[in-house]
């Protein structure tokens, strides 16, 4: 049987020189690592307990505590890494699925990080965003076959209406974070942000809660399998819907959160009673087949009077670019898609590993399948799993995406540490837990203020990229593969992302 | 300069895209009077400087009054091989009324020009030409001859038809536009629109093909710029059916046209809403129907918008319209005397051909000089 000792991951140090036993560690902790022992007077840890969410080493006053990760003992072996040998003895040991949260944090290729961006250079200014207007402004929605306008002595009318769209000051989205996932400080945070920057969060699929209500015009609901806490209001105070299909952390599996998470506030968010399990089934029970979205697709704008996009999330497969030309052809005023590195409250790690495929392949194929087919007017791309930068957004934008949707990001400016323990509901942070003593440590406000923050960093980045590529709106970005080139890529892998490999001019 | 680097067939061209700052100059006379080749020829040698020899070309529209209902078209041959495969495309789709090669004056500035003929062309029934099973209802000539053209081009191996328009035609190669202006003779041609293009290519390959005015059907663009929408716009015009074979911008501002103004419907007078779309800022600050237009344009053509430096001058049979990107990243100055009307790179070209212009002004970024056809001849 294995030792406990090797399961511990990370090393908790205390420096007793520097510790005054003020216990701050200890009140600070949710996975009771730090306890103060009164008759020695010093505080001890159990390094096995600890998960690497650094709290206690960012609050201590004396700088005494010090977490680094533990490197495992096992014998060198190249096949059986210490993460397998690890796994199966927590596996034989609950008999359970593997849980993990947040995305993947397996090395496979990020694309972005082999794609280069272009700048201009004497055949072609660039532009200094401080001296010219930069224009980033972006809309979502679908666009009709054509325009008709009546010229009228020298006046032009416009006869076609365009439908509904979202217009957002900047390319950016906060994705789907759910009330029950995370906490109402934590919604309120991204919720607050939104309307400040001008762009929108997403619900998630825990209904909307009534301290949220003020935010609906910077809101897009999610209509998700469960079915949590939609009905007409919710459909209809909302600035979007987006059906929610498959999420990339979990290609085709549901969520579940447990009974004991839901609270009288959760269960009267989502419309269920409390203490009780909130299911998602994996299918929507009503979703067979493509005919059967098309039909929910207009159900919904039937509800919300063809007032609001709708729109479809789906995660990145194998099959994305059909995928993503039938949701269009079912109706779909935006389609998004979250490649297999997205974030996730609770997900099984084998196949939060190991199912899906890198948004940045995903976008590509769409984007090229959309246009072959002469559809992709019909619809907005919005990609989402794991924009870690503005760099990122500007690569997916040139790659064909109208917007993307941040939400790891998002949490990592109110605090997020990414220790991947989220469905523990012991976040330290505030974030994703709902007890009340943690989820106070969460200030809307402040958190407000660092996520406009990013978003106002991350915008005037793409700025400066728009305009040292002589670009002055980002329309003229879009899909513009002209300015990326790969490197270390395969000839395959340049063919699906559309790009040349750098060196090669235009 | 060196002449090795200069290729003149069809199989020459680069499989790049080729950046290039330039000079354009365009005349019209609005009443429809025609005027010889002379004024455009002295105008655009004045901007000798801004050419580097390789490419020069005039497109003149007017010229051939006796077909003037008929396709004329002028085709570049590598040798009579590529001409006898185009001849006999031709003449499945077409009568042809008459052709001729295209008259030259030899000089040595020109080195090593490829065959060039001229047709004048009726087409016969399309339905029963056309390869694909097309609606009826929803098929026009021009349809053709742009399907046939971007084929013919793709496919004919050392052919290219470089104008397919009616009553008008382009002249262009690889050289000075002064010398290839002498070398076309168009000092013997009448017309009552001219405009003209010199090229400096930031790319050592130039062919006479590539050589600009571009045109398509009554289409002829002229064009200093290097667009940084290029992939973009290229992406756009390609999902509506337009292939385009020379990776030039020129090429894609050219099918942007077509697209818009003739399949789309565009009024020329709203053109630039789309090309280049007013600032969001200004666009806010309009008055309530004006904006909603705007905006819906800037949404629906956002594929359309040309972005980064260019100044365009675009001919066809009924007008001639310059543009200039919204932020006025290339030269580009008017003028008129009594019917003309004067667009130029540079106002020293203006001042050559008409010294003492009624008025000269500099075009805002984003805002059009249109000049129209009053009557014909």
């Amino acid at each position: 049987m294995p030792l406990k000792l090797n399961q511990s991951e990370f090393v908790v140090e205390r420096d007793l020189n520097k510790c005054i036993s003020c216990e701050v560690c200890v009140r600070q902790c949710s996975n009771d690592v730090h306890e103060f022992d009164a008759d020695d007077k010093t505080v001890l840890s159990e390094c096995s307990k600890c998960i690497g969410c650094h709290r206690c080493e960012s609050l201590c006053p004396t700088e005494a505590i010090t977490i680094r990760k533990k490197e495992a003992e096992f014998k060198e072996n190249s096949n059986w890494q210490p993460a397998h040998i690890k796994n199966i003895y927590r596996q034989a040991d609950s008999g359970g699925v593997l849980l993990t949260g947040m995305g993947s944090d397996k090395p496979h290729t990020v694309y972005w990080d082999h794609i280069l961006f272009n700048a201009a250079q004497v055949t072609n200014p660039s532009i200094d965003p401080l001296r010219e207007p930069m224009e980033i402004k972006t809309f979502i929605g679908a666009k009709p076959e054509s325009l008709e306008i009546e010229k009228i002595g020298d006046e032009f009318k416009l006869k076609t209406k365009l439908g509904p769209h979202l217009e957002l000051s900047t390319p950016i989205l906060i994705s789907a974070m759910s009330y029950g996932s995370i906490s109402l400080n934590a919604c309120k945070s991204l919720a607050s942000a939104a309307e400040a920057f001008g762009t929108f969060y997403n619900t998630g699929e825990g209904g909307m809660h009534k301290e949220l209500a003020r935010y609906a015009k910077n809101t897009i609901v999610q209509v998700a399998s469960g079915r949590f806490g939609v009905d007409r209001q919710y459909l209809r105070s909302a600035a979007a819907v987006e059906i929610k299909i498959g999420q990339g952390a979990k290609p085709g599996i549901g969520g579940h959160l447990p009974g004991e998470k839901v609270t009288a506030d959760i269960s009267g968010t989502r419309m269920i009673p409390q203490g009780s399990d909130a299911i998602s089934p994996a299918p929507h029970h009503d979703i067979y087949s493509i005919e059967d979205l098309a039909q929910l697709i207009f159900a919904i704008k039937e509800a919300t009077d063809y007032l609001k996009p709708v729109g479809v999330k789906v995660s990145a497969v194998h099959n994305i670019a059909p995928i993503a030309s039938g949701i269009v052809r079912a109706g779909a005023d935006f389609v998004s898609i979250d490649g297999f590195r997205g974030g996730t409250g609770a997900a099984p790690q084998a196949i939060r590993d190991n199912v899906g495929i890198p948004i940045e392949l995903a976008l590509a194929a769409v984007d090229t399948r959309l246009r072959e087919e002469g559809i992709r007017h019909k619809a907005a791309i919005i990609v989402a799993g794991s924009m870690r930068s503005s760099s990122d957004i500007i690569k997916a934008i040139a790659l064909g995406a109208d917007a993307v949707y941040i939400a790891t990001a998002a949490l990592i400016a109110l605090g997020c540490h990414l220790c991947q323990k989220c469905y523990t509901g012991k976040c330290n942070w505030g974030i994703a837990t709902q007890d009340p003593y943690l989820t106070k440590r969460l200030n809307p406000s402040i958190g407000t203020r660092k996520l406009s923050g990013l978003l106002r960093a991350w915008s005037l980045e793409i700025k400066e990229m728009l305009g040292g590529a002589g670009i002055n709106a980002i329309e003229s970005l879009r899909g513009n593969k002209e300015h990326l080139r790969g490197i270390n890529l395969s000839e395959t892998e340049l063919s699906i992302l559309g790009i040349k490999h750098a060196g090669q001019a235009w | 300069m060196s002449m090795a680097l200069i290729k003149n067939r069809k199989s020459d061209i680069p499989d790049f895209r080729v950046s290039s700052g330039c000079a354009v100059f365009g005349i019209l006379n609005e009443s429809g009077t025609c005027f010889d080749g002379r004024m455009i020829l002295e105008g655009i040698k004045m901007m000798h400087d801004r050419s580097n020899g390789l490419g020069g070309g005039f497109a003149a529209y007017g010229i051939y009054p006796q077909y003037k209902n008929d396709w004329a078209f002028h085709i570049l041959y590598d040798d009579d091989a590529a001409r006898s495969r185009m001849e006999d495309i031709l003449k499945k789709s077409f009568a042809i009324l008459y052709f001729e090669e295209i008259p030259t004056k030899r000089s040595a500035a020109i080195d090593n020009p490829p065959i060039i003929f001229r047709y004048f062309l009726k087409l016969k029934d399309i339905y029963s030409l056309y390869e694909r099973n097309v609606p009826v209802d929803s098929f026009s000539e021009e349809d053709f001859i742009v399907d046939f053209v971007l084929k013919m081009n793709a496919r004919v191996q050392g052919a290219y038809i470089i104008s397919s328009g009616k009553n008008m035609g382009i002249f262009k190669g690889v050289g000075f536009p002064e010398d290839i202006g002498n070398y076309f003779r168009i000092d013997e041609y009448k017309g009552y629109l001219w405009t003209s293009h010199g090229r400096f290519p930031t790319n050592s390959v130039g062919w006479w093909g590539g050589a600009h005015p571009f045109g398509l059907l009554n289409w002829s663009v002229v064009h200093n710029g290097e667009i940084s929408s290029y992939g973009r716009n290229q992406r756009y015009v390609a999902s509506l059916g337009y292939e385009c074979s020379l990776s030039t911008d020129t090429e894609a501002i050219t099918y942007l046209f077509d697209l818009l103004a003739r399949k789309k419907n565009i009024d020329l007078e709203i053109m630039n809403m789309i090309l280049a779309a007013p600032l969001w800022e200004r666009i806010e600050r309009m008055p309530e129907d004006d904006r909603e237009l705007a905006m819906t344009l800037r949404i629906m053509y956002g594929g359309a918008l040309i972005n980064g430096p260019f100044s365009i001058i675009v001919g066809h049979n009924d007008f001639m319209y310059a543009l200039n990107d919204r932020i006025k990243l290339r030269p580009m100055v008017a003028a008129r005397k009594n019917e003309y009307l004067y667009v130029s790179s540079e106002e020293s070209a203006i001042i050559k051909v008409c010294p003492k212009p009624d008025i000269v002004w500099r075009p805002e970024g984003g805002i059009p000089v249109i000049g129209r056809i009053r009557k014909k001849d």
